[in-house]
Formats: C-alpha cells, structure tokens, sequence
C-alpha cells in the first residue's frame, strides 16, 4: 500500500534517520559540516513537531495523527503510530530540546573516542527513537524502541563520556536490560492472555479492554513487569543507582538527553501502559508506589544537599522530581495527572539549562566539583545569572514554569492522601537548600583563586541557552497552552480508572 | 518365506539429499584425480554447486510431501522442507569460510610437530578433503530432520558426526588442542551413540517396531511396556540433548569448539543445531506427543538448567571461542522451550530461532578467524581489547551478532526469543518464561562485556591485527550481518512462510 499522505509522525521519525545517512557521506575530519547537518536535522524535525502541536486538537482525546501498517501480522504486530495530549507534549519536549542539546553541545564530541560524525549519528538515530517510543500505539512497537532506544545512549556514554564512563555506560545498560526483559516477560503474558481471549493483538486500546477478563493475580504479577522497568528508568528509589553514574560519566549533552527525556519514558509508560492495561494492579499498588514516590523525593533531595560533584546534584535532584511526577500521576486525581505531565515537560527544560550551564562552567574550569567554583558572578555575570534561574525553575519559584506542575501535583495529591503531600512539601524546602547553597557557594561571595579568568558564555552558548530560559519563564506565567492539550486527557484516563476527583470540603458558614 | 517387496522412491523429494552426496562423491573422486594446484578452487566450485544445486531442488519439491518418500524410512513434508532449507542455506554461507585455506592444517596425519609436518607445511600443501567431508556431514545433516525410521535416524547421525569428528581435529594451529578435541568428541559422540542405539532396542522392545508410525501407534493404543517406552525415550533423548549440547550433556562443547578450527566450529556450532533440533521436534511432535506428560518434566528441567548453567558460566570464560560455546549452551536450552511447547507455534518459533541463530553464528565466527597474530587466531578475549579502534567495521559486525545473540530488539534474536518463549508460555510453562528471562539477562552481561571490551578499551600493543579478510570470509559476515539485521526489522516474509509451511506429516 502506498501511502497517500506522508504521516508526520512518520515523518518526524524519518528525518532524522535521512540526517544520518547524510552524514555518513561527510568525511570524518570535517567536523563542522556535521555538525552543521545534525543541526539542520534536528531543527527541521523541531519545526515538524511545532507544527503538529498548533495542528493538534486539544479537545480530543482518541490518538490523532494515527498510522497504522501491518508489521508482523503472524503475532497481530502493527507499525502504528498516533498521540494523545501527553504523547504531543513529550514528543514537542523532545524535538525542542534535541537541537538545543546540539548547539550547546557543539563541542561535545571532541573529548570521545570516535569522531563527531559518530556522536552525531548516535544523537539522530536516538532522536528518532525517542519520538518513536512515545508515539507507539501498539505495544511491541513500544518495547522495541524502549529497547533498542538502550544502544545508542549506551554507545553516548561509553565513548564520549568522562571519567569512569564505560562502567557507567554498563551499569546503565545492565539496569535498563534487566527491567526490559522483565517487561518482556510482562509483553509475553500480554500476548499470550490476550490470544487466549480471542483478540491476538498488541492495539493498546484494543488491550485496555484485557484487564475485564485477567485474573487479579495475573493483573498485578502483568503490571509490576511493567512498572519496575519504568521504575527503573524513571528512576524511582531504590532503582535509581544507575543514574548519578551515568549523569556524572556523560557528556552534558548527554545527560539532558538523558534524564530530561529518556527518563520520561519511565513515567511515560506509567500512565500509558500501567494505568491504562491493569487499572485493577494499579490501584492494588498506589499505596506502595506513593510511598516510593515521597521516599524518592526526599531521599533525592538530601543527596544532592550533601553532593559534592555538580553533575551528580543535578542527578539527584531529578530522583527528586521524578518522586514527585509518580506521585502526581498515582494519586489518581485529574489535578495531579495534569502537574504530573507538565512537570515531565518543565523537568525536561530546567534540567536542560542545569546540565547545560554546568557543562559550560566544568569544561572552563575543568573540574565538576562544587568547591571548585566561587564567585563566579563577578567574572562571568551571564553565565551566573543562567544558571541562577536554571536553579530557581529547579525549585519550583512561583512565576517559572516548574512551579505550577509542583503546585498541581501537590494540589492534586492532597485531596486523596494529604499525608503524603505534606510530607512531599518538605520536598520544596529541600529543593531550596540544595539549589541556593550551591549557588552561594559556587557564584556568589569573593572569586576564589582559579576562577578568575574564566570566559562568560560565548554568543554560541547563548543562543543555546536562550530559548530553554525563555520557555521557563513564559511558560512560569503563561502555561495554559500547555494545560488545554494536556487537561482532557488527564481527565479522561482519571475516570477510565473509576475514579472522580474529591469533591473539596466546604465548610459551612457566612460571609 | 519372507516376502520381499521391491521399495518404492520418491526420488524429487530425495534429490537435494542425493545432490549433496553425489557431491560429496565427486569431492572424493577430485581428490584422488584432480592436480593438487587446481584441486582446491575445483573443490569450491564442487561443493557450491551441489549445495546450491540441492537447495534448487528442494525449492523444485515444495508442495510435494509425502511420507513415504523411501518406503517408510523418510519423510518429506513441510517442517523437513524448512529444516533442510536451513541446512543448506547456512551451508552454503559456512562454505565460504572453509574457503579459507589458512584455519587447516596441511597434512593431518602427521605428527604435531614433526618433521613431516614440517615439511608438509614448506611444501604449502592442501588440505582439500575439507569439502567433501562437510559434504558428508551435510548430507547426514539433510536426512536427520526427515528421517521417520529409528534406524535410518541412527544412520544420518552417524554420517553427520563422523565427518565432523575428523573435521574437528583440522587445525593448522595449535594442534594438539584440535586433535584432543577430535578425539573427545568422538569419545564421548560414540558413547552417545550407544544410548541412542540402546534408546532405539527399548523402543523396539516397547513397539515391536523401528518405524515412527509404528511407536506411534504403540503409544497410542499402550502395549503395557511403559518402562520400554521410558527408558527408550530418555536413552533416545540422551544421545539427541548431546548432540545439542544441553546440559548435562554439554561438556565435551567448549573443548570442542575451541579446539576445532574456528571455520568447523561455525558450521558445526550452526548446522547441527539445526539438524540435531530437527531430529527431536520431529520426534517428541510426531511420536511422542501423547505422552507428554512422561517427558516433559524432564525437559523442562533440563531446559531450565541448560539456560541458567550455560549464561551463569560464559561470564567466567576468557575465550572468545569457550564463551560462544556456552553461549550456544544457553541458546540450546531456550530452543528446548520450542520442544516444550509442543504446539503450531513452538514449532514455527524453532525453525524460526534455529534459521537466526546459525545466520548469526555462522557470522560471530567468521570474524573470529580474522583476529589474529603472527601464530594464527587469538581467542583470547584480554587481546580482543580495543578492537573497535583498530577495525570499526569489524567489531562493529561483531557487536552486532553478539546483540542478536543477547537478544536485543531490531535484530533476529530478539524475534526469535520473543516468538519461543511465547509459545512455551502459551502452552503453559511459565517456568521457562520466567528461566528464560532472567538467563537471558544473565547473558546480556557477557555480551555487553565483550562489547566494552572491543570499543571502551585501548588497544594492547602485542601484535594482534585483524586481517583483511578474503572475499570469501567477507560475504560469509556480510551476508549474515545482513540477514541477522533484516530479520530484526522485517521477519513477516519469513515468519509467514514458516507458518504456512511448517507441518509435520504422520
């Protein structure tokens, strides 16, 4: 069948693939036209993904953009494709931050083993999965970017990481299998449950219907192969050691990459594969899970108030966050499933500019370890003042974006488990302290001896940086595109639960 | 008197067996007749053709099944034309590796280290009889899978290993170490062969009858024998789980395919897995099926223990070659799932993981025989260090059969697995899923550890190059490369042919 019309998810999953066959033709020392390429790839495949988000129709929450082929009929496989309101998000995060990761990254590849055409090439085809991954709507499809989504990271890591990077690179790669494979397993019993009952196919929606007829045992033995692969990617304490590794060993390019969009895979999946295949499981589980969630929070935050290594705060401080995004989404109210994505979303960009910003400020000063900076406000202001409000949107300050997810997930939390949100506030002060004390340390107060003939960013570093602080802000004033695209969904999947959301407590009286 | 009844052939269905032997004749005869310059590219040619030859007439037979393709003794259906398919495809790929001279010895008979071989080796002599020995070995491997009589099975696995037990003792290097493997693999391949045979006299006693037919109808309608038919099956499974190298059958493996010439060890490692697999789907599918519930247990501990020991014990390996043999343990142990599972789908599942798997294999070793040092191969995985840099391309095809193997998506492996394990746990095993599994994440620490090895480290300076590899080695790793990514990607054409052809014929 010839396709009439190009599909643009297809297409955004195409372009990227094309920037590499493109670069294979470049030869390998001229490494400023690869970088040129990979820039106009991923600027294209970002204008594509603009595009479909003005498209998309916000009040409708069946998957828009669909696409559907035979891959595998033998095992009722499909290649298709379509997005909801979370979908669109993530993906939009996705194509804005990949050429962000590419012009602040511009240098990146020099200190790797393998050329700038291979890091490239690497970036590009992880571009195209991680699109792939969050626009699959049949669940094979899904477990095979999720999977495959691991080589190329992996190969990020290991050759153009610092330090211990191929043990991080191993580490990350044995976590990630370990949880694939259970999830294997999970996809196994799926198929073979789902033949049983007469319908053998991976449709997600077909599937949400599988839960009616599964045994509660088999529910929930189903789910956890899911939910622990995607705590692990998450990553959700006590599965989240890989990440401070990986973090520190990779380049910072990598690393948004990375924890600002690979991991959102993890929460992702939560709510498109655990939520929606085995409500039943995911209620019998909440309990546990906020649990983990509100340990994640904290446990993330006093580790990165006592980190010494810049890059691994920052790691922490997204253990931090992801507690909060899994907290959001099981509280199962409409509220928290909203802050939950908006959070992944403003997740994505603040720790986009924190990784960025400090991957600047270590490749000057050629250390990552906080003690090492100081005052460095007076030498290099711009550079400062970035990493300043990177730390703020961190913090969750009311007027950038992050701080309505937060307020949204713990608003949301409160009406159906209040303990746990008050003890998750406690996230908020921590957040404060393991932000500003690093920043006092490292840019205010007297320049220390070392830093005083560091560089402020050059116009480079600045229109890298830009637009990711830019979104901050407008989207910290103004976030309502965001919520009408993510709103009806997030109510819909809540009261495909069962649930409603709490009707407040009104207390009678006069006015 | 005994009546004798002259036997009737199906001789379209058993042309491509009698292609591959008249092959194998005619290398015999090239041998004696032909100058010993020419000899070898004539002996190519030789081999190539009749396996290709073959290959044409099984696509000639498609369609024409019949179960009496040689009176009783051969059956030709749906599932032998697809494991002879298999056979020959990765034959031919294999042949092309045997191409290379270099991997043999020049006289085998003579001593390690004497002065005939000395001399021999000046002399840059040529060791041609490779061909029609692997001929042979193919020909017993052609049979194996169809075969639907006790006796002529016992044949084919002789014809399949005996070739093979000279082949195995072959190499130019390291010598002593190939003829020890020779030797033990024939030791402990005849001792097998005497459990077989032994497995064959219970059934006999159980059925009163060699021909599958006749057990089967035995197990059906009982003869009160049921200990003949016990100790018939586990003496019959004992020389076919050798033959697999399953746990605890499995040690004479890693000897073997380190000692063997690496060339062999691909052919064999892949071919006879294929053959060896064959053999038993056809008979636990075919004979045994009503009683499953005798053997089946066994087999699922067997198949347990297989994957679990083979994945646990490659990670202590330091030889390339001894941690694919482990490996190959592992995935013997999962394509026992498809025996398990005895169903539709198990059985297109094997086919399916058996045709990638020998692609794959066939290729992992192939790029073995090109890393090496001035005293020929280096299996030694420390000296592997770095081979990344020193040849991209080459660890790059090597990585890749090693994610195949690890089961990685967007490869053949992962299809395999996924369609394998499915189908054992749709008939209801969920121990091997969950085996299964957790070894498969077990072994994906190896792979991954070789894959370090060759990009993350820095290269050792001690003389280890990898050489241009010759034309022919060349297409044996492309091709499979190729074929392992495309069945990765787009397995519906084969998985389909598979499912509308895969039947056995009673």
């Amino acid at each position: 069948m010839i396709p009439t019309e190009l599909n643009l998810l297809t297409l955004s999953m195409l372009l990227p693939l094309i920037g590499v066959a493109v670069l294979a033709f470049v030869p390998k020392t001229n490494a400023l036209l690869t970088k040129q390429i990979a820039l106009v790839t991923t600027l294209s495949v970002a204008a594509v993904g603009i595009y479909m988000t003005v498209k998309f129709e916000f009040n409708n929450t069946t998957f828009q953009f669909v696409e559907s082929r035979e891959w595998i009929p033998a095992f009722g496989i499909n290649y298709a494709l379509g997005v909801d309101g979370i979908a669109m998000i993530l993906i939009l995060m996705s194509v804005l931050l990949t050429p962000v990761v590419v012009v602040a990254g511009w240098n990146e590849s020099d200190g790797g083993r393998w050329s700038a055409k291979v890091f490239y090439s690497l970036i590009l085809v992880l571009e195209t999965m991680i699109i792939g991954v969050f626009a699959s709507t049949d669940v094979f499809l899904f477990y095979v970017f999720f999977e495959a989504m691991l080589v190329p990271v992996y190969f990020l890591i290991g050759g153009f990481g610092s330090g211990e990077r191929a043990a991080a690179a191993v580490k990350f790669l044995l976590y990630s299998l370990f949880g694939g494979l259970l999830m294997l397993a999970s996809i196994i019993g799926i198929f073979v449950m789902a033949t049983r009952y007469g319908n053998r196919t991976f449709d997600i929606t077909a599937l949400s219907q599988l839960h009616t007829v599964l045994t509660p045992m088999m529910e929930n033995v189903l789910f956890l192969g899911f939910f622990i692969a995607f705590a692990i990617k998450a990553p959700l304490w006590p599965l989240h050691t890989w990440l401070p590794d990986a973090a520190k060993s990779a380049t910072p390019g990598t690393s948004v990459l990375l924890l600002g969009i690979l991991d959102k895979v993890g929460t992702f999946g939560m709510i498109r594969y655990c939520l929606t295949l085995f409500p039943n499981a995911s209620k019998t589980f909440t309990p546990i899970i906020i649990t983990l969630a509100v340990i994640s929070i904290l446990y993330g935050a006093f580790l990165a108030i006592g980190a010494k290594d810049i890059k691994r705060l920052i790691a922490y401080t997204s253990i931090s966050h992801f507690g909060f995004i899994t907290l959001g989404i099981f509280a199962m109210t409409s509220q928290g499933m909203t802050g939950s994505v908006l959070y992944m979303f403003n997740h994505g960009f603040s720790t986009a500019a924190l990784f960025l910003v400090a991957g600047h400020m270590i490749s000057r000063r050629k250390s990552s370890t906080i003690s090492d900076f100081g005052g460095l406000q007076r030498v290099t202001p711009i550079m400062a003042w970035s990493f300043f409000i990177a730390g703020l949107s961190s913090l969750a300050l009311p007027g950038l974006s992050s701080f309505v997810s937060e307020f949204l997930v713990l608003v949301g939390t409160f009406t159906r488990y209040p303990v746990a949100a008050v003890i998750a506030t406690f996230g908020i002060v921590l957040a404060a302290l393991y932000i500003l004390i690093p920043v006092q340390r490292a840019l205010h107060g007297p320049t220390t001896p070392g830093n005083e003939n560091m560089s402020d960013l050059t116009l480079r570093e600045k229109v890298g940086i830009a637009p990711v602080i830019a979104i901050i802000v407008v989207l910290g004033f103004y976030p309502s595109p965001l919520l009408k695209i993510i709103n009806p969904i997030s109510s819909q999947i809540i009261s495909q639960q069962g649930f409603s959301d709490p009707a407040p407590t009104i207390s009678e009286g006069k006015e | 008197m005994i009546q004798f009844v002259s036997p009737t052939f199906d001789y379209a269905a058993l042309a491509p067996i009698l292609i591959v032997l008249g092959g194998a004749v005619i290398g015999v005869l090239i041998e004696a007749f032909v100058s010993a310059n020419l000899r070898s590219r004539v002996q190519l040619f030789t081999t190539l053709a009749s396996l290709i030859l073959a290959l044409g007439a099984l696509v000639q037979a498609r369609g024409k099944y019949t179960s009496a393709a040689a009176m009783e003794a051969i059956t030709f259906d749906g599932a032998g034309l697809l494991l002879q398919g298999s056979v020959l495809i990765i034959s031919i790929i294999a042949v092309f590796l045997l191409a290379d001279q270099e991997n043999f010895t020049a006289l085998a008979s003579a001593l390690p280290g004497s002065d005939e071989e000395r001399t021999s080796l000046q002399q840059s002599l040529k060791i041609t009889e490779v061909y029609p020995l692997t001929l042979f070995a193919v020909a017993g491997m052609l049979i194996f899978p169809v075969a639907t009589d006790l006796v002529t099975l016992f044949v084919a696995l002789e014809i399949l290993s005996l070739p093979l037990y000279l082949l195995a003792g072959l190499s130019r290097r390291r010598r002593l170490a190939s003829q020890e493997a020779a030797l033990k693999y024939f030791l402990l391949g005849a001792f097998s062969s005497a459990f077989f045979l032994m497995g064959i006299a219970y059934l006999y006693g159980f059925s009163s009858s060699v021909s599958f037919a006749g057990i089967h109808a035995a197990v059906v309608g009982g003869t009160g024998n049921d200990v003949y038919l016990l100790l018939g099956i586990a003496f019959l499974s004992i020389g076919l789980l050798f033959k697999v190298g399953a746990v605890p059958f499995h040690a004479w493996s890693p000897d073997v395919y380190q000692g063997a010439p690496t060339a062999v060890t691909g052919f064999m490692a892949a071919a006879t897995k294929v053959a060896a697999f064959g053999a038993m789907l056809r008979i636990f599918y075919v004979v045994f099926a009503e009683t499953y519930y005798q053997w089946r247990p066994a087999f699922i501990a067997i198949a347990v223990i297989t994957m679990v020991f083979g994945s646990i014990v490659a990670i202590t390996q330091r030889d390339v070659k001894r941690m694919l043999a482990y490996s190959s343990i592992a995935h013997a142990g999962f394509l026992l799932a498809g025996v398990i599972a005895l169903s539709k789908s198990g059985l297109d599942a094997s086919i399916f993981y058996l045709f990638a798997y020998g692609i794959a294999t066939v290729g992992a070793f192939g790029v073995v025989t090109l890393v090496r040092d001035a005293a020929g191969e280096v299996t030694d995985l420390n000296r592997w260090s770095g081979l990344g840099k020193r040849s991209p391309l080459v660890a790059t095809a090597f990585a890749g059969f090693l994610l195949a193997f690890a089961g990685i998506p967007l490869t053949s492996g992962f299809i395999g697995k996924f369609s394998i394990f499915s189908a054992a746990y749709e008939s209801g095993s969920t121990l091997i899923l969950i085996a299964g599994v957790l070894s498969s994440a077990i072994a994906a620490f190896f792979y991954i550890r070789v894959i370090v090895l060759m990009f993350f480290n820095n290269p050792v300076e001690d003389g280890t190059t990898v050489v241009i590899p010759s034309v022919y080695t060349q297409t044996t790793i492309i091709v499979s490369a190729v074929v392992t990514f495309i069945l990765g990607i787009y397995p519906t054409p084969l998985i389909d042919f598979i499912q509308s052809t895969a039947q056995f014929l009673r």
